[in-house]
Formats: C-alpha cells, structure tokens, sequence
C-alpha cells in the first residue's frame, strides 16, 4: 500500500459560503485522495494544527470574503513557525488578480477562482506532488499559471 | 522509516507523531520496530481492570461525533490524553475519501485542552469492516507514547459490523431515538458485544422508549447487562454522567469468544491484504484464469 495524499480542505475566517470548498474535497475525493475538510471558520492556528496533526501534505484555503490578503499570509507564516514547511498550499474563492502576486509571493501555490474545473485543479496536485521544493517554506518560487 | 521521527514523537512533537502514524497506515514501519525505537513494551492491554482502547460505534447520524467530543472535553479536563482515531470510509471506486469527523469536534479548538487532545481522521482504505485493522497498530504507539486513552469511532456502522471488538477493549454502541421497535433491539448482532449502550438525542421525541427497550431487552439475557444512558450531545444533557461511567467502564464479560473470533479474523484480513501476492491473484481471477479455489491455494502457499 504507497502513501496516499492526504489534503486539508479549510475555510479560514468569518465567511459561510462553503460550496466551492465542498466541490473541491468532491474533486479530490473523486480522484483517490483522501481529503480532511475542517467545516467553516477556522482560525489560522487550528487549521496549521489540523495540517500537522493529520500530516497532510496539501493545504487548500477557501475564501469569499475579502480577507484573503491577509488570512491567506498569515496561514502561510504560521506553517514556517510550526515547521510544516513542505506544506504545499493552494488557494481559491474570490481573489482579485490584482491581489495574486503578493499571495503567490508569501507561498500560496496556485489560486483558483471561479470558472476553474476541477481536472485542472487535480492536474495541480499532480504537478506539484512531482516537483521538489515548493512547499510553503521552501526555497523553490514556481508557482501554477494554468495549463 | 526514520527512526529519528519515532524518536521525536516521543519527545512530544506532534508532527512526528502524525508522521510515524503515517508510516504504520503506509506499511513503510513495523509497529514492533516502533515499540522498540521507542522502548516500550508491547504488552496486552485489554486486561479488565481499566481499558485503554475504545471503540465508539452505531449507526450513520446518531451523534457519535457529537457524543465523543462531548466525552473528550470531559475526560481531557479531568487532565486525561486522549488520543481520537476517527474513521470514514473510503470509496471502493476510487480509493478516495472525504473525512469529515472534525467539523463536529470543538473540543481541538479549546485552548485550554488541545494539547491534551489528539485526532486524527482514518479512511478505511481497503479494509472491508467499518474499523481497518492497522488501528490497532496505530492505537498500540499512542499509548507507548503516554497516550493514556485512545477512543476510535468507527464507521457509521450497521446492525452485524461488529469488527470493532477485534480492535478495542470496550465497545460502546451509540443509538438515536426511535430507531425501530422492541423487536429491533432483540434482533442478534452489534449490541450483544456491547459494554455501553448510549441513546443519543434525548432531546427528541422517542428516546426514553428506546432506552427502555434496549435495557428490557438486555435483562432477557444472561449475565451482566450494560448500562444504557440517556444523553444529548446538543443540550449536553447526561453528558457528564456518561463520561464518568465510560471513564471507569467495566466490560461485561459476554462474549468473549465473538470477540477473540474477530480478532482472528481481523488478524487474517490483514495477512491477506499484506500478501504480496494480492494483485497478481486479483488480476488472474479478474480475467477469469483461476478459480477462488485456485486463488486461495496460491495466497496459502
């Protein structure tokens, strides 16, 4: 039996709309992985928690509130503290393209927006699961920009 | 498998933990060779004194998540670890699944016992009960690493899934009001290897009359009858006392032959999903080359 990929799912932040998240666990669910989702409103601190106590190697971030710019970060930074630094981490929700750069700067992999399917989004997990150095603490800067 | 990790989880790093749990559900580490990295003895712990494994079983949407956070935040303020190993399944189509036990679990987001409280999310893989037998393993380094309780809630489980006992020293069987009659509970399977019977949602109508037909049907029987309690995991109401009871549960002694009949079962699926050999023998019997006679000859051998 090999390593299976384990992904945390997580909402961070004060925002209910779950749909997308639950579409992407689905996704992922449906392609063999097994997805951990923590339910809406999580704090930075538990979903790093749920990340390390569940030893995920992926972490997709949820956000449709407006606060990306600075939940997304602040997740990233608190993966380095704890040392999870071969996290990767993937973004998606309303994100503005203007506000892409500086996330994709602070370590998230990829964002996806609304519109994206699902196979490109597995085609991400297989990608980046090939290639080394792209977790959130790691020196490698690639990041996804589509097929 | 490092055994630098194993080490480290000794030492209290979680993320070593989480990692060398890991490496026992991948195969990638002997649980024997775990123990010895980290000094323990590998010794039986289902003496009946005090239990140290306990499986938290019943039917899809009773509450058992609900329930077991409840009982956790008792049991961890009392200055207990407990450690949760939560179990959903996969999919026999895909191998994937989605694991969702923590959407109902507050007590991780405590700050005062979070670091009293262990959980970690389980697929079933392709064991074919509603606990995979790598949970013993899994169940068996917790405790080396001063774990003092480690409860495993299985699968949303059906009326004969009693694979639970193979794995556990205490079973507790979680129900929902109005879950059938009288009849219903005298029917064989998951509650005679019950030590605990817990009926859930004592908020809604119907739960009281099923409590008194379970523990009707349970005094019918021979020998020690389990408790059966009455609690709601949303109101919290029984809650407390249910922990107090599960905390010091004694087993009931009924059969103890079913029990150790699931152990060795358990113990052989496990043999055959390790057997190198598995694959080939599918493939052949896929396309129809051997018989099952023929397959189980080779998977002997």
């Amino acid at each position: 039996m090999g390593a299976m990929i384990r992904v945390v799912v997580a909402k961070p932040g004060l925002d209910g709309h779950d749909r997308g998240a639950k579409v992407v666990a689905r996704a992922l669910r449906d392609a063999g992985h097994e997805v951990i989702y923590t339910g809406l409103r999580r704090t930075a601190s538990q979903i790093v928690e749920t990340v390390r106590d569940e030893d995920a190697s992926f972490l997709g971030l949820s956000s449709l509130s407006g606060a990306h710019s600075h939940l997304f970060p602040k997740v990233c930074e608190e993966l380095r503290q704890a040392g999870l630094n071969d996290v990767v981490v993937f973004g998606g929700g309303i994100i503005p393209s203007t506000d892409r750069q500086a996330l994709y700067t602070c370590g998230i992999k990829a964002i996806f927006g609304p519109g994206t399917s699902t196979s490109e989004i597995l085609r991400f997990i297989e990608v980046a699961t090939e290639m080394d150095g792209v977790g959130v603490g790691e020196s490698n800067d690639w990041y996804w920009q589509g097929d | 498998m490092n055994a630098d990790v194993v080490l480290a989880a000794k030492d209290g790093c979680r993320r070593s933990l989480a990692r060398t749990l890991s490496a026992l559900e991948n195969n990638t580490l002997d649980i024997v060779n775990a123990l010895s990295i980290i000094g323990e003895i590998n010794s039986d712990n289902s003496n009946d004194s005090s239990w140290r494994i306990m499986a938290i079983t019943g039917a899809p949407g009773v509450g058992k998540s609900c329930f077991v956070d409840k009982i956790i935040s008792q049991w961890a303020s009392q200055g207990k670890k407990i450690a949760l190993l939560a179990v959903d399944p996969s999919s026999s189509r895909t191998g994937g699944a989605l694991l969702g036990d923590r959407v109902r679990l507050s007590v991780v987001d405590d700050r005062m016992l979070k670091d009293m409280v262990y959980v970690r999310s389980i697929a079933t893989r392709k064991s074919s009960s509603s606990v995979p037998v790598v949970i013993s393993d899994m169940a068996k380094l917790l405790l080396a690493l001063g774990w003092n309780k480690v409860l495993v809630e299985t699968v949303g489980a059906g009326q004969s899934e009693v694979r639970c006992a193979a794995i556990a020293d205490r079973i507790v069987v979680v129900e929902g009001p109005a879950r059938g009659d009288g009849i219903q509970a005298e029917k064989a399977g998951l509650l005679e290897l019950a030590d605990a019977v817990i009926v859930n949602k004592s908020d809604m109508v119907g739960a009281r009359k099923h409590a008194d037909e379970i523990k009707e049907s349970f005094e019918l029987g021979d020998g020690k009858s389990p408790p059966v309690l009455l609690t709601s995991a949303l109101t919290g109401d029984g809650c407390q006392y249910a922990s107090d009871v599960l905390l010091n549960l004694q087993s009931t002694g009924r059969s103890s032959k079913a029990r150790w009949r699931e152990r060795l079962l358990a113990g052989l699926e496990q043999k055959l999903l390790q057997n190198a050999q598995l694959e080939s023998v599918l493939s052949s019997l896929a396309s129809g080359s051997i018989d099952i006679d023929e397959a189980l000859n080779k998977l002997n051998n």
